[in-house]
């Protein structure tokens, strides 16, 4: 499954994460392991709409597994250790109004998940991926 | 707690989703800010709020939360609405402030998740 995501717009940022939980249950995952899932995609897609200019989603769900790659052409990420720290945001007064912003996507997504890259190119994009294993 | 008990003691009206006479919620979390709303291990909570936002519908669907509670007359957009009715989550609008609310139902014992 792959969906785009565009910088700024956080009516769409989402859908992916709607569309992967209805596939999941349809699977019959576990519901635990669905929200952790879930949650995850969707903080990443947040981030994408929050931070950078666009992006693209991609889910390969598999029968004991899904991996799922975000990446986003963007500003990138120049201290990923210094990102990953809860409580480090550099997002905008809008994202915050909005009810994000609090620094606590990245640690959030790592907690969920059971494998977390990320790869970040300054200027150019942030690429994420990750791996969850059905409980 | 039943969700005819939290329309009663906060005033409150539903504006998506049905009440069920089997819903009974346990535990309940006030806030305004998603990211921490995101980070909860709990389920099936009320989620008190004075954001009023697609955003707050979508981190409900995503957290379990099938029940949520808008404060000090927060209006819900009919986008929200029909993604709340969408992934069968209960909307509700209270005039009382978060504070208020939380107190009332927090002393009829609705359990704090924190
Ligand atoms: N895709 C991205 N592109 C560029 N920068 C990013 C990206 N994702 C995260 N960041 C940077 O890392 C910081 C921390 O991200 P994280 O998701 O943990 O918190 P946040 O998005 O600021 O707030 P929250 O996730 O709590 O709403 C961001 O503030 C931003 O500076
Ligand atoms: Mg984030």
């Amino acid at each position: 499954m792959v969906f785009y995501i565009a910088g700024g717009d956080f009516s769409n940022a989402g859908k992916a994460s709607s569309q992967i939980k209805k596939a999941l249950k349809q699977l019959n995952v576990n519901a635990k392991s669905i929200k952790q899932i879930v949650v995850a995609v969707y903080e990443a897609e947040v981030n994408v709409a929050a931070h950078a200019w666009e992006g693209k989603v991609t889910a390969l769900i598999g029968e004991n597994d899904i991996q799922v790659i975000v990446s986003d052409r963007g500003p990138g990420i120049e201290d990923i250790q210094q990102a990953m720290q809860p409580g480090f945001s550099t997002a905008s007064k809008e994202v915050r109004e909005m009810g994000f912003g609090a620094g606590m996507g990245l640690s959030n997504i790592e907690k969920n998940t059971n494998e977390m890259n990320i790869e970040s190119q300054v200027g150019e994009g942030t690429t994420l991926k990750f791996r969850c294993f059905y409980s | 707690m039943k969700i005819s008990e939290i329309l009663h003691l906060a005033d409150a009206r539903i504006i998506a989703g049905i009440a069920d006479s089997n819903d009974d919620l346990h535990k309940a979390f006030s806030s305004d800010l998603m990211s921490d709303v995101l980070t909860l291990d709990e389920d099936n909570i009320l989620l008190i709020t004075g954001l009023s936002n697609l955003q707050l519908i979508r981190t409900a669907e995503m957290a379990d939360i099938n029940a949520v509670l808008l404060a000090r007359g927060k209006q819900a957009t009919p986008e929200m609405i029909e993604l709340a009715e969408e992934n069968g989550i209960i909307l509700m609008e209270t005039p009382y402030s978060i504070y208020k609310v939380s107190g009332i139902l927090y002393s009829n014992g609705l359990k704090e998740v924190y």
